[in-house]
């Protein structure tokens, strides 16, 4: 079993950039993940301000019974977040390595317009290799 | 003038050599230059192939640069003037002052005679780019086409240079080949060359002949 179910990319105004399914349970069908990502957006955006701490950066993990959620948010607003088994570790890591694959070969590359979604040969080859290391990583552990 | 406790103090500006320079720049820099170059390029295009020709001019002027100083800098002001000479400063010396290593290959082609490959697994400027499949075989290595095609043209060897992605088996990316054909009076001269050489060899009196 993968310990990433699946990973969704949002840029800054809540639209879904980027989704990919990795577990086989669960599959979203496209509007389901859009409006799951627009809620996610939403509910980030409200944590901030119903925070009691000052300087509340949003959720960055909402843990369940079946699942774990965990958020990643650039200096820029992009968001990138992971759902994966409960109690799975270093998402944390694998999220900021997105976050650099996404610097790499999406931002770079002079075909890709800003906050559309992502169709990039290279950011997909080398995110599936992330993953596929995570997840060889965790077998190890 | 005497520079006190610095370095020496060179009153011309064309007395203080030319110095190595720090030799590399960062990637992510030039990767983002380079990404707004072929934006702005697509925006003063309305085909592909407009785009392609404007990256290889853009190339063309770094090349026919690189050709001038690296003749001073490497070569003591001297400059190749055979074809496979000019070939492989451009395959090592060009290539790793440009992208900090040496191409991987520098072939002849099958077909023609007059045709030279040099091909690279992963070529620099296309490190972070994935071009889209609407636009076919579009590579944004012409930027580094119009850069060989500098360098052989300042050199007098007049080419047309393209680049092109050639699938390799059993890998996911393909390699970028920057093919080289050159121009007919190339060929000819070369030829001329051979054949007055040729000639001359002919001509030349044997020793036996001379003595009886």
């Amino acid at each position: 079993m993968a310990a990433i179910y699946s990973l969704f990319i949002i840029n800054k105004s809540g639209g879904l950039i980027y989704y990919k399914d990795y577990g086989s349970a669960g599959r979203m069908d496209t509007n389901d993940s859009l409006r799951l990502a627009s809620l996610w957006h939403s509910m980030h955006a409200i944590s901030q301000q119903l925070s009691p701490t000052v300087g509340c950066t949003g959720i960055d993990l909402l843990r369940a019974d079946t699942f774990d959620l965990h958020c990643f948010q650039s200096l820029t607003g992009t968001k990138f977040f992971a759902i994966c088994e409960p109690g799975a570790p270093y998402m944390e890591l694998l999220l900021k390595g997105i976050y650099e694959l996404y610097t790499d070969y999406v931002l770079k590359n002079p075909f890709y317009e800003m906050e559309m979604p992502i169709r990039c040969e290279l950011f997909e080859l080398n995110l599936s290799q992330a993953v596929q290391k995570d997840r060889v990583a965790l077998l190890a552990r | 003038m005497i520079g006190v406790g610095k370095a020496k103090q060179y009153g011309n500006v064309l007395d203080k050599p030319l110095s190595r320079g720090r030799q590399e720049v960062s990637l992510s820099a030039f990767a983002f230059l380079f990404s707004e170059l072929v934006q702005y390029n697509q925006t003063q295009v309305d085909n592909i192939a407009e785009l392609e020709r404007r990256l290889e001019d853009a190339g063309y002027a770094v090349g026919a640069r690189v050709l001038e100083l690296l003749c001073h800098r490497d070569k003591g002001n001297r400059r190749e003037t055979r074809l496979l000479g000019i070939l492989s400063f451009i395959h090592s010396t060009v290539w790793k002052v440009l992208f900090g290593k040496v191409a991987d290959s520098l072939e002849k082609g099958t077909e023609h005679e007059d045709e030279y490959m040099i091909s690279e697994k992963e070529l620099l400027v296309n490190r972070f780019i994935s071009v889209p499949k609407d636009m076919g075989a579009f590579n944004c290595g012409a930027f580094v086409a119009g850069i060989v095609r500098g360098v052989l043209d300042g050199a007098g060897f007049p080419a047309v240079v393209s680049a092109h992605f050639v699938p390799i088996e059993g890998q996911q990316r393909p390699r970028t080949t920057i093919l080289i054909k050159f121009a007919e009076e190339v060929i000819k001269l070369l030829l001329q060359i051979l054949k007055e050489f040729f000639v001359f060899v002919a001509r030349k009196p044997r020793k036996s002949q001379y003595c009886p």
